[in-house]
């Protein structure tokens, strides 16, 4: 029997567009849902008639994703990536924890729920460092601390406002690195391509979205050993596993699970939609 | 295709491979929607969803 796939959604990016397209290709019935609208019962029943064979959850709110994906995958139906592994790769502090109990290297990194706490922590680690949100990407409020005075400040800022997520300091050395840090995109047991991201001049952080270059990356196997690794140790799927070539090797900072691959696709001419689809539909025999 | 936006009246040209939810722009207001298809193929715009804080990979 053909299997049904359904692709559910919040903004159809150059991505999900690229999956559409692997999948129809491939003669795959594909179902777009909008996550947005979706209205979920949680004791009703869910057959592959509304939801398809298999699930590609591909919401770009971390938040909305999740939950989708608690009710269907405890509904019976598969999901890629599986709930736990976004749970996981939503949270920097969970996935640092999954990373540094599996031996991948990672940087040194504190977690802290007040000020006081964090420039103690600061000092522990020593400047510069970084702070970070635990949830959020995009580079964004990702603050590079230089001093102390620095840090008071971003601190002051942070208290201020209204968000408890922002009262979780996650606060990270700065890796010593070229400019640049090494994007792997991992489809199941495999790595489907590798690329240096560079900042832009002037700049410090190397996410697509703020204006950073992709060029291709050869994966040695020292790498693709970490980031297999890094992949299974956050519950495995379709991920970008981020790397930075600090002096004694790799070192993974951050592990994706909704990817953005157009930057790796575009860079490299792997066709990575279709090594995802594949991925998917294999996934929904077992 | 051609919409108009809802908020100035400019032309937005929507693109041939246009998909369900993609995000369009009006040229003349700056304004971003989401495109939608109503049975009959005709489309729609929605104001798009504001960037959230848990927005990203
Ligand atoms: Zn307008």
């Amino acid at each position: 029997m053909p299997k049904k796939l359904s692709i559910i959604y919040d903004r159809t990016r150059w991505e999900e567009k690229a999956l559409i397209k692997a999948a129809r290709r491939k003669r795959i019935s594909t179902n777009l849902i909008d996550g947005k609208n979706i209205c979920l019962n949680i004791s009703g029943k869910y057959d592959s008639e509304t939801y398809g064979d298999i699930i590609l959850q591909r919401c770009i709110s971390y938040f909305r994703g999740l939950h989708i994906s608690a009710v269907l995958e405890r509904k019976g139906l598969p999901v890629v990536n599986s709930f736990n592994t976004s749970l996981i790769c939503g949270n920097k502090l969970f996935t640092s924890l999954a990373l540094e109990n599996a031996g991948v290297p990672t940087p040194k990194t504190y977690v802290t729920f007040t000020s006081e706490a964090a420039l103690e922590a600061l000092e522990k680690i020593g400047y510069p460092a970084v702070v970070k949100p635990v949830v959020g990407s995009w580079g964004r409020l990702v603050s590079p601390v230089r001093d102390r005075a620095t840090a008071e400040a971003i601190l002051e800022h942070r208290e201020q406002m209204n968000n408890a997520l922002l009262q979780i300091h996650y606060i990270q050395e700065m890796v010593e690195r070229p400019p640049r840090d090494i994007r792997t995109i991992v489809v199941g047991d495999e790595v489907a391509v590798s690329v240096y991201r560079s900042a832009p001049a002037g700049a410090w952080r190397t996410n697509v979205a703020l204006g950073a270059t992709t060029i291709p990356c050869p994966t040695s196997s020292q790498l693709e050993d970490i980031v297999l690794r890094a992949a299974r140790a956050v519950g495995g799927g379709v991920l970008a596993v981020d790397a930075m070539e600090s002096p004694n090797g790799p070192v993974v900072h951050e592990v994706n699970s909704t990817i953005e691959f157009r930057g790796a696709s575009t860079a490299t001419g792997v066709n990575i939609a279709s090594k995802i689809i594949d991925y998917v539909i294999k996934t929904s025999k077992k | 295709m051609k919409c108009k936006c809802p908020e100035c009246d400019g032309e937005i040209t929507i693109p041939k491979d246009a998909v369900e939810g993609e995000i369009v722009t009006c040229p003349d207001c700056g304004l971003e929607y989401e495109l939608t298809f109503d049975k009959d193929g005709k489309c729609n715009l929605k104001t798009a969803e504001v960037v959230g804080e848990d927005w990203g990979e």
